[in-house]
């Protein structure tokens, strides 16, 4: 059974400008001990709709369902959320270096924090935290445990984070760009602590990344999500050798060393849409080169791709396009290659 | 060789920027007790830029690259070391001096929205060299800019617009046409497509390439995303605190890897392909990098190094050509790895030393 079972997720915010719809109908689930993996361009909506998971969009209009244990996060009262967050949920969030409060010991805010949750003596506490430490492989835990969020570097910080995450031994973890402000051996340390700490405990976890490379090293599942929409979901490597949406495509054909030639690049055309705005029925149509008739008249749902009942994809074109496609043929590279800048 | 041949040959290996052991370092207030620190930014680089030609510099951060390139460029004093531009000495230039060159060399920045003026018009902004330097009469420049605007593919009618009207992407374009107004030989581009979604740094970098065709400019091109330099640099050199360890043309530094360090980082570079993902090697360096403050003695990287001898710890090994390489591949360690030789992990006692220091 899953662990959390998201349906038709709707949020929006009322600003200045008007109503922006930040998240128009995403549905997923994520099942105990996996990785789903969450890419999408910039303003997507990654951020705001797994945050309206834990109820922490301040302003924010929520509509939908989101089934974990039993209890629907988006209709359960404050009260039963605070007792949620952290305990059951952990969460890590897109700022690593400000999440940490710089005046406490790294071990004084993680002992608060499971002493908030649960009555356990400090000395336990402490223990406890020494462990944790451990768990994300900070040398010499028991002497670190003392000092302050400043003398730690960057991604040791972020380990530290993730500790305190799973300080409780949440089901679920939700981790919202934790290796972006990182370099690659940070991240690469970082994220196989992450998943040292998922096989230990069987925590699963949500992945928010923009990079496609992350998500090919760690998730079991992903979704690409698109204007506040998902555009595809499926296993690892049928996104990335059988994906069937043309969002999927032309993000993995802008890749270096992807679709394009060594000289030039395949870029998708033209930028993401305004979230003020009245959206084509395929939020995708104005960038995309495969565009017919239908994708402007119909709203594309959300179906399974031949013959794959797990692989979805909002698209119009044939079903079983996933099977027969070729990077030579990509239409996105026809029209870059066409096009004048 | 018909003599057209010898002078393709020629211009390609003809060095445009020479940096020859450029330091720079800048005070900070130091620990409690010592009331003066340095850190050791740039701390004896070696390198030249070839006419033509795209060179890659890449390495974590903090290990130096932008400083190195505000030397390069002379929006920095030197500490220490000379820079060459066409023949010409710079390394003491004055202001005044500085003028000519800064022509010739420009910059783009990482942060499309930070390095715009917000309440500037974007026509302004595109024309500010032909301002400063005094080109052209005021009411041709106009045509100029849009000309310009044209160039990166930025619509013209768009010139009384300001920066927050503009897309990341777009803003980035900015960037390039004001870089590309005085038609410079050579551009440094610090980072110029880090801050973009995928999709949109694929339109930057080709045109970046377009341009570089175009008007046969020079790149230095400064990153930490490795895939993308791969595809944009014909060399490559490999910072880590403050020093140059390796430099090589693109393919070598990938297929013939040497220096540690190199190979660390190359194995970290997450790829976006499962099946290769779930088969490779990876080392995953332990410790952290060391502060520019108080660097390793000898070898930087022998703290964090799988391969550290005695001996790294002591001496400094020179950036050199090794183990029969051709004199544009040169690497700067003791014990350089065959092609093929896998770099076991460090162990945990390893890792433990290095957060004591
Ligand atoms: N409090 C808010 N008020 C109004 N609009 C908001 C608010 N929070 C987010 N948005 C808008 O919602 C959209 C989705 O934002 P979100 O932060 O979820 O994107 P994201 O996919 O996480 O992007 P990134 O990769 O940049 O983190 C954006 O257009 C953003 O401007
Ligand atoms: N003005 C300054 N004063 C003091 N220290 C500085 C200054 N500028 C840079 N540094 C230090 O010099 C070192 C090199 O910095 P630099 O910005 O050149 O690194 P970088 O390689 O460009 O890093 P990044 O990838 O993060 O941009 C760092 O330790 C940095 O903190
Ligand atoms: S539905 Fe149409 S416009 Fe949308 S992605 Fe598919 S082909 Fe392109
Ligand atoms: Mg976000
Ligand atoms: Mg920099």
């Amino acid at each position: 059974m899953a662990l959390l079972e998201v349906d038709d997720l709707h949020v929006s915010f009322d600003t200045a400008d008007g109503v922006v719809r930040a998240v128009r109908g995403v549905s997923f689930t994520v099942e105990p001990g996996q990785t789903l993996g969450i890419v999408g361009e910039s303003g997507s909506g990654k951020s705001v709709a797994t945050q309206s998971l834990t109820r922490l969009v301040a302003g924010a209009k929520i509509t939908g369902s989101a089934m974990f244990d039993g209890l629907d996060l988006l209709h359960a009262s404050q009260r039963e959320m605070r007792r949620i967050r952290g305990r059951r949920i952990g969460m890590i969030f897109q700022d690593p270096l400000s999440s940490l409060h710089p005046c406490y010991t790294v071990g004084w805010q993680i002992i608060e924090m499971i002493r908030a949750h649960e009555s356990v003596p400090r000395r336990r506490a402490r223990q406890r935290a020494i462990e944790l430490l451990d768990l994300v492989r900070i040398p010499n835990a028991r002497a670190r445990i003392d000092d302050f969020p400043h003398q730690f570097s960057g991604g040791m910080r972020q380990r530290v984070m993730i500790a305190m995450a799973m300080a409780l031994n949440p089901a679920l973890l939700i981790a919202d760009e934790p290796t972006t402000a990182l370099d690659v051996t940070v991240q690469a340390q970082v994220l196989k602590v992450m998943q040292d700490v998922q096989a230990d405990t069987g925590t699963a976890i949500i992945l928010i990344t923009h990079d496609l490379g992350v998500i090919a090293d760690v998730a079991d599942e992903v979704v690409v999500m698109y204007a506040g929409q998902v555009m595809e979901r499926a296993r690892r490597r049928e996104i990335f050798y059988q994906f069937h949406h043309p969002y999927t495509e032309g993000l993995l054909a802008s890749l270096p060393g992807h679709g394009g030639t060594r000289d030039r690049l395949t870029p998708i055309p033209g930028n993401p849409p305004s979230l003020l705005a009245k959206l084509d029925p395929c939020p995708f149509v104005p960038r995309c080169p495969y565009v017919f008739d239908k994708c402007r008249r119909e709203v594309p749902p959300l179906a399974p791709v031949h013959p794959d009942e797990r692989h979805l994809s909002a698209c119009w074109l044939e079903p079983d396009r996933a099977l027969q496609f070729e990077w030579e043929s990509s239409k996105f590279a026809q029209i870059s290659s066409t096009a004048h800048r | 060789m018909t003599s057209e041949q010898t002078e393709a040959v020629a211009s390609v290996d003809e060095t445009l920027l020479h940096v020859e052991d450029v330091r720079k370092y800048f005070r900070v207030r130091g620990h409690a007790g010592s009331s003066r620190a340095e850190v050791r930014a740039v701390d004896g680089v070696t390198l030249d830029v070839r006419r033509g030609e795209t060179l890659g510099l890449v390495g974590e951060t903090g290990c130096g690259k932008s400083t190195l390139a505000r030397c390069m460029t002379r929006l920095y004093d030197l500490t220490s070391g000379k820079i060459v531009f066409q023949d010409r000495d710079i390394s003491r230039a004055s202001r005044h001096d500085l003028r000519t060159v800064r022509r010739e060399m420009q910059m783009i920045f990482q942060d499309p929205y930070g390095s715009l003026n917000p309440r500037r018009r974007v026509g302004s902004i595109i024309g500010d060299p032909f301002a400063i330097h005094r080109i052209g009469e005021r009411k041709d420049r106009k045509g100029k800019v849009q000309e310009l605007m044209q160039l990166v593919g930025l619509n013209p009618e768009h010139y009384n617009r300001f920066p927050a009207e503009f897309s990341g992407g777009q803003r980035q374009r900015i960037g390039v046409a004001r870089a590309l107004a005085l038609r410079p030989r050579m551009i440094v581009c610090d980072e110029p497509v880090s801050a973009l979604d995928v999709s949109i740094q694929a339109q930057v970098l080709n045109l970046l390439t377009d341009l570089q065709d175009e008007f046969h400019l020079t790149y230095l091109f400064i990153t930490h995303d490795l895939s993308v330099v791969r595809h944009v640099s014909d060399r490559i050199a490999v910072m880590y605190l403050g020093k140059v360890v390796e430099v090589a043309p693109t393919d070598d530094i990938f297929n013939t890897t040497r220096h540690p360090y190199t190979k660390a980082l190359l194995s970290a570079l997450p790829v976006p392909d499962p099946d290769a993902a779930d088969s490779r090697e990876r080392i995953v360096l332990t410790g952290d990098l060391p502060s520019p403050i108080n660097p390793p003695s000898g070898c930087r990287f022998h703290p964090r190094c799988p391969k550290a001898q005695e001996i790294c710890s002591r001496e400094e090994p020179p950036l050199v050509p090794v183990l029969g390489d051709h004199n544009n591949h040169v690497t700067a360690c003791h014990f350089p790895m065959e092609v093929g030789e896998s770099l076991t992990p460090g162990t945990v006692a390893n890792s433990e030393r290095v957060n004591e220091l």
